[in-house]
């Protein structure tokens, strides 16, 4: 039997670091979380017959894989070339200086991308340096069949705050069913939806906490109102009662970005099909929910290839290909002009869903990320928490946040 | 004293060879060595060690004397003095925190004990094989993942669909066993995980649930240190099942319930797995819920200010051995077995 000498056995080593050196000058990585990965198989082959690139993939959950680009960041090697980011991330990371800067680059693109999208990937120095790849329009999804026991109708419930949490009542006494998992929501939706012009989220134009103004103050007290009045289950999101909620029918509404339907049909309620329908917020006002970033890291050594990639990412058909393959909502405008958006979605009960995020998509206003948001947003959870859950003063607990937030946001 | 003496004094000095002038140099090299291959094969543990045990430690005394957003890479660091101390010590949520973890550290801490020790004088007295299998399983939770057991929990303590409040719902409405517990269901559906005021002792549940099998192999391979003649003896003098154990085993295992309680105190006070799953990645009942281990991750990770955090954990390092310490004090001659 042929047995490799150590001498043969090296020189064979050799080759094929040095033959897989020639592949790798064409190959870039894509760092990501699911359902990208699908999104990436479904695309390499065609962008490398277009570029001659080959696409790999480095895929983590959605927590680990924000954990490992701040870790990469810091450490200055070991991130991929195209990194994708989630907007709750996004603030954080652009500022840092860990990103190339895509601004000349992005230009001829941007006249196709909502406002509002485009500032969300902004640095503080008014700079690109993520794209964004795919939006979440806030609607509210409700029972359809609930409504109709009750006799009321869509737009009267969410003609503004009041008859929306009218309609709770009514659903508590008549029909034993809470109006929302977890009242935590209403707030939020409030907070990030109504934010005065000029001003970011929490802070204003001169990075002045805004946390006790008018706005936080009357969100946090139509989540008391839901809370006190026993209009919600304090149902975290995605949790075990989360999920059977949607099944049994504990809840009747629920504010989310409109990518939720994709996990109602295909595995959280997909047996209440026919029952759910999708609406604007309550008082019309346009929100998003989520969505995600393309961004090429400093330490990137193809950043040319890596931006190919983005821009084959963020062309017209590929945005439309990953509606398609994992319900990422293009963030591309144009697109909203195809047969798709017309089409009629079944498990709505036939609703043209799609021309209704289309709208909201283009018409949310731009806010000003501040390097402190991230800072802000635990602080003003924790406030609400305490106000829920343990009965404190909501201008007491909104003052103890904007101390907070000014000690720690240096 | 003079078996000291007498091993020093025997101790063989290592072999000399005196080197010709020609030979010196050859057996400089062959001495260096020889002398060195002791250090050359540890010294892969020292690298790893240095690098990842010594470096850090320092790293962190410098980091915390400076502001550094980790995203914004090394150069971004700028040095701050005592900024981070008194930040955090002036920081009501961080005691807030850091009394969370004293509660929770004392409720599963304490309770672990208080069972592991009767638990394990009976797990003595059934004999050798009971004693095996049984050990084993207590122990068996200790070995398992401890994500993967706070996630079962968090299954577990749901509040509609949960397996704890599902099995008191049947208590409360059940023929015979509703009298006793019919008023539960006044209380349904308990929010284990989602009230400030329950996820303390829901957390420390879990904390207890999975150490107390530990504790009761301490305690267990104590007792078999024990001699038996011991026993008898108070048997024969007359002392009751109980009286043997409070006064012939209890003090006998105070070496092992020292050390037991030490590492009890230093892995309570720097609990995060738990806590952190439980309350969802910190977003609910976190107020209560949150351990100091489970702030300064907050400040260093999702606030990315890792100097902050530094200072955080450097407090938290201070305040455990403040603890250890006056726990050697108070109970530390006893505890070592008296061999001063």
């Amino acid at each position: 039997m042929y047995k490799m000498t150590p001498l043969a056995a090296a020189v064979a080593a050799v080759a094929a670091v040095a033959m897989s050196g020639a592949v790798i000058s064409q190959e870039i990585r894509f760092d990501g979380f699911p359902d990208y990965d699908s999104q990436i198989n479904a695309i390499a082959d065609d962008f490398k017959d277009v570029s001659g690139i080959t696409v790999q993939q480095l895929i983590n959950q959605h927590g680990g894989h924000h954990d490992r680009i701040a870790t990469t960041l810091a450490t200055g090697s070991g991130l991929g070339d195209v990194v994708l980011i989630d907007v709750g991330f996004v603030g954080a990371f652009v500022d840092g200086g860990g990103f190339i800067d895509l601004t000349d680059r992005f230009e001829p693109y941007r006249g196709n991308y909502p406002e509002y999208a485009i500032a969300q990937g902004q640095g503080s120095n008014g700079h690109q340096y993520a794209v964004p790849v795919d939006l979440g329009p806030g609607v509210l999804y409700f029972r359809r069949d609930f409504m109709e026991d009750l006799g009321y109708d869509i737009d009267e419930v969410t003609a503004d705050w009041e008859s929306y949490i009218d309609y709770g009542i009514t659903l508590r006494d008549e029909h034993d069913t809470l109006l929302i998992g977890d009242a935590g929501d209403i707030a939020n939706a409030y907070i990030n939806f109504n934010v005065e012009s000029g001003n970011g989220l929490y802070f204003d134009a001169d990075g002045e906490p805004l946390v006790t103004n008018e706005r936080f103050v009357r969100a946090f007290e139509l989540a008391r109102t839901v809370r006190q009045e026993g209009l919600d289950g304090n149902i975290t999101a995605w949790s075990e009662d989360w999920t059977t909620g949607f099944q049994e029918g504990t809840f009747a509404t629920q504010m989310s970005g409109a990518w939720l339907l994709g996990h109602l049909q295909n595995w959280m309620a997909p047996d209440t099909a026919g029952n759910w329908g999708v609406s604007h917020l309550p008082t019309g006002i346009y929100g998003t929910w989520g969505g995600s970033f393309l961004a090429i890291p400093a330490q990137s050594a193809k950043p040319d290839e890596a931006w190919a990639l983005i821009e084959y990412m963020i062309s017209e058909d590929v945005q439309l290909e990953g509606f398609q393959n994992i319900a990422a909502f293009p963030a591309h405008t144009a697109t909203y002009d195809h047969a798709m958006f017309e089409e009629e979605i079944d498990f709505l009960r036939g609703q043209q869903a799609r021309q209704m995020w289309a709208e909201i998509a283009e018409n949310v206003e731009p806010v000003k990320p501040h390097r402190g948001d991230q800072i802000a947003e635990s602080l003003i959870g924790t406030a609400l928490e305490n106000v829920l859950d343990d009965g404190m003063e909501i201008e007491r607990a909104l003052q103890n946040a904007e101390n907070q937030i000014r000690r720690r946001v240096r | 004293m003079t078996q000291k003496t007498e091993l020093t004094g025997t101790v063989p000095e290592a072999p000399l060879t005196v080197p010709s002038p020609v030979q010196q140099e050859d057996s400089r090299l062959k001495a260096f060595f020889q002398k060195g291959t002791p250090y050359w094969f540890v010294s892969p543990y020292i690298i790893i060690f240095g690098v990842f045990g010594i470096f850090p430690i320092f790293f962190m005394i410098f980091l915390s004397f400076h502001t550094w957003n980790p995203v914004a890479g090394l150069a971004s660091m700028r040095f701050v003095g005592w900024e981070n101390y008194t930040l955090s010590l002036t920081d009501p949520t961080l005691w807030h925190t850091l009394w969370n973890t004293v509660v929770i550290a004392l409720l599963s801490g304490l309770s672990q004990h208080l069972v592991a020790l009767p638990m394990a004088y009976l797990l003595v007295s059934l004999g050798h094989r009971a004693r095996h299998w049984l050990t084993t399983a207590y122990f068996l939770p200790y070995v398992t993942s401890t994500v993967a057991v706070s996630m079962i929990f968090y299954i577990m303590y749901a509040p509609e669909s949960g397996i704890i409040n599902r099995a008191l719902v049947t208590l409360a409405n059940g023929q015979i066993t509703g009298f006793l517990f019919g008023w539960i269901n006044d209380l349904m559906p308990i929010r284990w995980l989602q009230e400030n005021s329950l996820i303390r002792y829901s957390i420390s549940f879990v904390v207890f649930w999975k150490y107390v099998g530990f504790n009761i192999v301490i305690y267990a391979a104590g007792l078999t240190t024990i001699n038996k003649e011991l026993y008898e003896a108070a048997k024969i003098d007359g002392a009751s099942s109980w009286q043997r154990f409070r006064f012939v085993a209890l003090p006998l295992l105070k070496p092992f319930i020292f050390f037991a309680v030490t590492l009890t105190i230093i892995g309570n006070m720097n609990l995060f797995d738990e806590p952190y799953v439980l309350t969802r990645g910190l977003q609910q009942a976190a107020t209560n819920g949150m351990t100091i281990s489970n702030y300064l991750y907050r400040i260093g990770w999702e606030w990315l200010d890792m100097g902050g955090a530094a200072a955080v954990s450097w407090i938290l390092f201070v305040v455990i051995g403040i603890f250890t310490g006056i726990y050697f004090w108070l109970f530390g001659r006893e505890g070592l077995g008296g061999n001063d």
